[in-house]
């Protein structure tokens, strides 16, 4: 099972293996998008918390995500100028920038990543779990695309538990609104054999995910799971949950962390193989894509490293023990849907940084909160002095944005994260003396 | 019924509008022992299933511009609208008490996170988020809905420490429908002859809504209705506006008042949606809470933080609001930071658009206090809609 790792060198590895393997499955499918006008393939916009990847490709529609897209337009430094874009259209300076970003690029030309022109969507499925914008955002794209919008809404988890009630309403609008509707656009029959075949190669996935993020807990830790962790979740997040490609993604990435974890060694960052883990840190939020280099470097060059994260469970609470389960294809979905991180009620999550804390053995809590997202945000700063109290450790608050480029100041940040350093060795040190 | 003069109705209301102690709501509660407070946030929540419990539901709509927010601040960062961040100080400077729960309604993803900053804050109060259906078919999103109200019932019924039988649901339903046919008597009122029933006036009756107990909210409408019907006020050369996106932070009562003294008649709203959610009476016969499924799926007001399920449909409901009242021109004024209400503001703007129908927009916190270029900018609207009609 280990064959193909065994042989590489892990220097080489981290770029020549998953990544490669990555950007391959990336750009072939930002192909299929473009190409789909060509081919006749038939392309179904959906949102990555709560995606249905595997119920997509059911219908062999094409997922194309808005926020993946943003995102991407964020890190080649283009989101700004079809922010701006959008704003000149009439967008409040106040919203969400993905939602800017998104719809400044369609206002130029929905030019993709790969330089080609991203199709329109054959159907919005507004599948809407943990934030209201996307509910805004899918009404203002088919207010320009004019094609059927789906809509499946997810219950809050504001009591920290999914209830009968809550799983029955989503595998309802499942069997009665969403899939006849897919069939309805994509004109292939739904069989649910095929789905649980699908859920069976997502779960696989699944377990390679988990056990990658948590080895994080080692010391000193073989990844990154924040900024290294954006690209761990790429394929499982996006549109490749449920394929072959997927699985063997997460086959080598496990593989590569596990040879660097037995060699003693930290994660690997655009500069190189970190040498010394000097701080371990939790982080809460999203990060900044059009510094997302910078921003980085500010952290590997303290020698600090991100053990785990809450944004890398944007797409998924897979630690927790979720599992896309073929046994139950639709009650499994909905469950999904239900426990993603944008999902979960405030108490949850300050449940969750804290465990983090004390699992991963962390120095503390450092909270990226991004101005123009409400759904993270509102409340963040009472879960940092929550976790501050029950922990004990340190927290930190520092504020960029994730697509907008004046909302990241570099010296601000940089400023900030020297300061919570700094109060990191004096915590550690007075508790050396108290000892 | 002895005649009241316009001018008291309103200090009364203005007074309720102004106390941020909740003094009504807490005489109520003290006059007779074991009587229960159920607050709750903008739009809407089903305050029937709360009168039927024999408690009274109380409206916070945040602390306005008279608040001092002292911890609040510590709460928010700057870039999330006000209203948390004075709802929050209410609560920790001690104003809401007295209160034996808290709804939060699903309008948007800060009310929903203060939710949960509620329990932590305040966990011996009885604190739910209510789920409302963004699907609106009747085995799917009303099977859901009535499951949510069922299960709010039933908190309702261990906090009352007794059972809420259908009839008493009926009878509340009944008393709010009531309630609803005054506030759009009030609302016909200000559509014919808005010289009549100033925006900023009708917008103090109806907070008094949100603090009193129904019944007596429902007399004094009546009471303003009549007083100000009689009353005789002089037509001035004002434009007839709908005001729009203010569904969930409040505006100051200054910023009303100034659009008017710029050359509005505010024809139409969305202030305390609560009071209109519902459209018509929800019938009191047979299953009460599947009849509040039925209004809500069915016949229930648009709003940012609703889902429109027809393109077609969408932002209509203006167009249709301008129509019914005879309106001019449609202000947007939404809260500074409110993603619902921004974000649907272009939308609704294209439609006006098609629809030839003039519109201004400015954003607004609860304690913006320049109203100077507001009541510029809306002058100048004015004006131009004049112009514009005249020629
Ligand atoms: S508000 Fe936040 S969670 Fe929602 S779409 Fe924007 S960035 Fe994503
Ligand atoms: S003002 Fe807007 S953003 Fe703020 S709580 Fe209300 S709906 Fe949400």
């Amino acid at each position: 099972m280990n064959t193909r790792l065994v042989k590489a060198q892990p220097a080489d590895v981290l770029k020549d293996a998953s990544m490669i393997k990555q950007k391959e499955m990336m750009a072939k499918h930002y192909d299929r998008l473009t190409d789909a006008p060509q081919t006749g393939a038939k392309v179904a916009s959906t949102f990555v918390p709560g995606n249905l990847n595997e119920l997509i490709m059911c219908f062999d529609l094409v997922n194309n995500l808005p926020e993946v897209n943003a995102i991407q337009s964020g890190l080649r430094r283009q989101s700004g100028a079809y922010i701006m874009e959008a704003e000149r259209a009439g967008h409040s300076e106040d919203v969400c920038t993905y939602v800017k970003s998104d719809i400044g690029m369609m206002l130029k030309g929905n030019i993709g990543p790969n330089g080609k022109e991203l199709p329109k969507p054959d159907v919005l499925l507004l599948s809407y779990t943990g934030c209201f914008t996307f509910l805004k955002w899918f009404e203002l794209l088919r207010e320009q695309y004019k094609c059927p919008t789906i809509f499946l809404q997810t219950p809050y988890m504001a009591d920290g538990k999914v209830t009968p009630n809550m799983v029955q309403y989503m595998v309802k609008q499942l069997k009665e609104t969403v899939i006849p509707t897919l069939e309805e656009v994509s004109g292939v029959k739904f069989d649910i054999d095929r789905l649980r075949e699908y859920l069976k190669k997502s779960a696989q996935a699944e377990d390679d995910l988990v056990h990658i993020l948590a080895t994080g807990k080692n010391k000193p830790s073989p990844i990154d799971a924040y900024f290294g962790g954006i690209y761990y979740i790429g394929p499982i997040f996006g549109a490749f949950r449920g394929t072959d490609d997927a699985i063997d993604y997460y086959r080598f990435l496990r593989e590569e962390v596990e040879a660097r974890m037995a060699k003693g060694l930290g994660p690997v960052t655009p500069d190189g193989q970190m040498t010394e883990e000097k701080y371990r840190l939790v982080v809460e939020g999203p990060p900044n894509y059009t510094s997302f280099r910078q921003f980085w470097k500010m952290f590997y060059d303290e020698g600090a490293t991100v053990v785990a994260s809450s944004y890398t469970k944007v797409g998924g609470t897979y630690d927790y023990g979720f599992r896309h389960d073929p046994d139950r294809p639709l009650e499994s979905l909905a469950e999904y849907c239900l426990g993603v991180y944008t999902n979960r009620s405030l108490p949850m999550r300050i449940d969750m940084l804290s465990d983090y804390i004390n699992e991963y053995e962390a120095d503390g809590l450092l909270i990226n909160s991004i101005k123009s997202c409400n759904s993270f945000s509102a409340g963040q700063l009472l879960i940092m002095r929550e976790v501050e109290k029950r922990t004990g450790k340190p927290a930190a608050f520092i504020e960029t944005d994730l697509v907008d480029p004046r909302y990241f100041s570099a010296a601000n940040v940089k400023n900030r994260l020297e300061s919570y350093f700094q109060m990191v060795e004096q915590k550690r040190s007075g508790k050396g003396a108290a000892a | 019924m002895t005649k009241q003069p316009v001018s008291d109705i309103v200090a009364r209301c203005e007074a309720l509008y102004d106390d941020l102690s909740f003094s009504a709501a807490r005489e109520w509660k003290e006059a007779e022992p074991g009587r229960k407070v159920i607050a709750y946030m903008p739009v809407y929540v089903p305050r029937e299933l709360i009168h039927a419990a024999g408690m009274m539901p109380l409206g916070i709509m945040g602390g306005g511009d008279n608040l001092e927010v002292i911890h609040g601040d510590a709460y928010y960062q700057s870039y999330i609208c006000r209203i948390p961040r004075s709802t929050i100080e209410l609560g920790v400077s001690g104003r809401l008490d007295f209160v034996d729960g808290m709804l939060f309604p699903s309008i948007c993803d800060v009310i929903r996170n203060l939710s949960g900053m509620w329990k932590m804050l305040f966990p011996d109060t009885y604190v739910k988020y209510f789920d409302v259906p963004q699907t609106y078919v009747d085995e799917i999103g009303g099977t859901f809905y009535t499951g949510e109200m069922r299960e709010l019932l039933h908190d309702l019924e261990k906090i009352a420490g007794r059972e809420i039988t259908d009839d008493d649901i009926r009878a509340s339903i009944e008393v709010y429908n009531e309630n609803r046919r005054a506030v759009n008597e009030l609302y016909a009122l200000r559509a014919r002859e808005p010289w009549k029933a100033p925006g900023s006036e009708a917008y103090l009756v109806l907070r008094a809504g949100l603090l009193l107990p129904v019944e007596e909210h429902t007399r004094l409408v009546r009471e303003y209705v009549a007083a100000a019907s009689a009353e005789d006020r002089p037509i001035k050369d004002n434009s007839r506006v709908i005001l729009t996106g203010m569904f969930c932070e409040q505006p100051p009562l200054n910023l009303i008042k100034s659009l008017e003294l710029s050359g509005c008649y505010i024809v139409d709203d969305d202030f305390v949606l609560v009071s209109r959610w519902l459209l018509g009476d929800v019938p009191t016969d047979g299953d009460p809470v599947h009849n509040l499924s039925q209004a809500f799926l069915h016949r229930s007001m648009s709003t940012a933080a609703k889902y429109e399920p027809d393109q077609e449909e969408k932002g209509q409901f203006l167009v249709r609001a301008v129509r019914d009242t005879g309106a001019e021109g449609v202000i947007f004024a939404s809260t500074s930071f409110c993603d619902p209400a921004l974000l649907d503001r272009p939308i609704l703007q294209n439609v006006l658009k098609r629809a030839d129908i003039p519109f201004i927009a400015f954003k607004y916190a609860e304690n913006s206090g320049q109203m100077q270029p507001i009541r510029e900018q809306a002058g100048t609207f004015v004006d131009s809609i004049k112009l514009w009609s005249a020629a």
